[in-house]
């Protein structure tokens, strides 16, 4: 390969890769302060050109929602710039069609958040936290592909990943992406915490989901800010979520151990596995953080953010075992 | 062509036969009265404390914040905000006539939380606070909306054609503002008040299924025999 590192080109994707991080906590913040249409309009906000709505009205849900769009428009106009730059100077093909991508995926995601709050469909919120996840996954692989060391790297002092640790990871993180699409869609059920206890399930270790149980569980629960009566199905779906939550722990943990045995334990793909299972650790404790705290937004808010960081952790981990084997062939 | 006499005839031949029918209907209708009580302790409100994020809500809470108010319940377990209704009646929409109800937001709460209206009954819903209120209503029914209530703004006029219990309105700017309205395709339904009872007024006589809803607490039904001096029937809630 020929490739010609630009530190600009590698900087300025990092910077988008970062943004759209905080525009996931900030879209995190939205939904958990339940501001998501707190400014019914879009793409104008209470009437004003989004660009030019008077600070001191940014109040209450206002300001989150409000923020997010301006993030979310930051983030949009960096990814253009992006893929605009990795057209007109980067010699690698695939890489233009990747930036074209992103830009088809920014533009994708902007009209699904516009279409949530015009069509008020709260179930929209689901693909849309979705498509920000897979968004924060293309853009830090921007920034990775335009690395210096993805560029200049050569094979002799690569160590190729075993196929089965390879393959291992991305089941991994094809599971936390899942995880994540459960996530989203009990978030957007809006209906405050389906149980209300941690680590048991309302006092048990599979709760009941009778009719009789559900009024129990409606009459009893503490009483939030959001009155939404809660279902069997959300019940179900946060146990789902638990479950899944497990399996990927132990997932993340094997990926860290066999990283070990297989690289070593000096390998730096070794030290990002064990990285890995740090933040899921941070994860689960934040997960029954969410539940102890009752659903407090700054908490449930990190929840989010660490699930993004894992998700990307894996993804990137794959990619760079991936182009590490493929130098080393 | 019969002369004019034999119409004005007819026409109060009709007018009479619609009297005596009205007035029958009147003396063989009575009013159905009850009262609700809580068995059992609530989990104890919580404090809105959200209400601090805005500070245009919070300087109208300089002492203590407002709580939730999921259950009000009188000193001897009396139960509030139950929708009671009668089940089973011939769907019948509101007349034009009928007075509207009022929905105000006041010190970033919505007054009154729980409320009941006819099916194509207008709600009035007024902002009576300095700042802006989104009212986003949330129907499984009727047709969702959400619209903006500058302050000072004009009252806005809501109606609701199809039956649904607990619509809910709520604010997005301030998340901890609801309130929740039930439809009723005819005019026999009451809400239970701070010392527990209820009437509906003028229930025609006959056999039928009374229900009492709470927002949390669920459904209760019972079958009443209204006679022409009325009836009543008391519903007991637990939380368990």
């Amino acid at each position: 390969m020929n490739n010609k590192y630009s530190p600009a080109l590698f900087w300025f994707a990092v910077l988008n890769a970062v943004a759209t991080f905080f525009l996931i906590g900030l879209g995190g913040l939205v939904t958990s302060h339940e501001a998501g249409m707190s400014v019914p309009d879009w793409p104008t906000t209470y009437g004003y050109n989004m660009f030019l709505f008077p600070v001191d009205k940014w109040l209450g849900g206002i300001f989150y929602e409000h923020s997010h769009r301006l993030l979310a428009s930051l983030v949009g106009f960096l990814t253009t710039v992006l893929a605009l730059w990795l057209w007109l100077k980067d010699p690698r093909k695939w890489i233009h069609w990747l930036g074209i991508a992103a830009f088809l995926l920014v533009i994708i995601q902007g009209i699904l958040g516009g279409l949530r709050v015009r069509w008020q469909l709260d179930w929209l919120g689901v693909p849309h936290g979705a498509v920000a996840q897979a968004f924060l996954v293309l853009a830090s692989s921007l920034a990775l592909f335009t690395s210096r060391w993805w560029q200049t790297a050569t094979g002799g002092k690569q160590l190729a990943v075993p196929r089965g640790l390879r393959s291992h990871v991305l089941y991994v993180t094809l599971l936390i992406f899942l995880q994540l699409l459960i996530a989203a869609t009990m978030r957007h059920q809006h209906a405050g915490l389906a149980i209300t206890d941690f680590p048991a399930a309302y006092g048990k270790v599979w709760p009941s989901t009778s009719p009789d149980a559900l009024a129990h569980y409606n009459a009893t629960r503490p009483a939030g800010t959001v009155g939404n009566p809660i279902t069997a199905f959300q019940v179900t779906l946060q146990m789902i979520h638990r479950c899944v939550a497990y399996a990927i722990f132990l997932g993340v943990a094997a990926s860290a151990m066999l990283a070990r045995k297989r690289l070593g334990g000096r390998d730096a793909l070794t030290k990002f596995a064990f990285f890995w299972l740090v933040l899921l650790s941070l994860q689960i404790v934040l997960g029954a953080a969410t539940i102890w705290s009752n659903k407090a937004a700054d908490v449930t808010t990190l929840h989010v953010m660490v699930g993004a960081s894992a998700l990307l952790t894996g993804a990137l981990w794959w990619l760079v075992a991936a182009r590490r084997t493929r130098l080393a062939a | 062509m019969p002369p004019p006499i034999y119409n004005v005839m007819k026409k109060s031949l009709l007018l009479l036969s619609l009297g005596m029918f009205a007035a029958c209907r009147l003396t063989t209708a009575g009013d159905l009265t009850g009262v609700i009580n809580l068995k059992g302790t609530p989990p104890a409100a919580r404090e809105l404390t959200p209400i601090k994020d805005d500070p245009n809500c919070a300087a109208m809470y300089p002492g203590d914040l407002p709580k939730t108010t999921f259950y009000v319940v009188g000193a001897g377990g009396e139960l509030a905000d139950v929708i009671v209704t009668l089940k089973g009646v011939p769907s019948q929409p509101a007349a034009a006539s009928l007075a509207p109800v009022v929905l105000d937001q006041k010190g970033c709460l919505y007054y009154p939380q729980i409320l009941a209206v006819q099916a194509g009954q207008k709600i009035i819903v007024k902002n009576s606070d300095s700042c802006v209120h989104n009212i986003h209503t949330k129907p499984a029914a009727n047709p969702e909306s959400n619209q903006v209530q500058m302050p000072g703004a004009a009252d806005l006029t809501y109606t609701f054609d199809k039956p649904e219990p607990f619509l809910k309105f709520q604010c997005d700017v301030h998340p901890w503002m609801f309130a929740w309205v039930t439809v009723v395709d005819h005019p026999y339904f009451a809400v239970s008040g701070k010392d527990g009872k209820f009437t509906i007024k003028n229930v025609p006589a006959g056999k039928y299924t009374l229900e009492a809803a709470h927002r949390k607490l669920g459904v209760q039904s019972a079958e009443v025999e209204v006679k022409a001096d009325g009836a009543a029937q008391n519903f007991t809630f637990e939380v368990k």
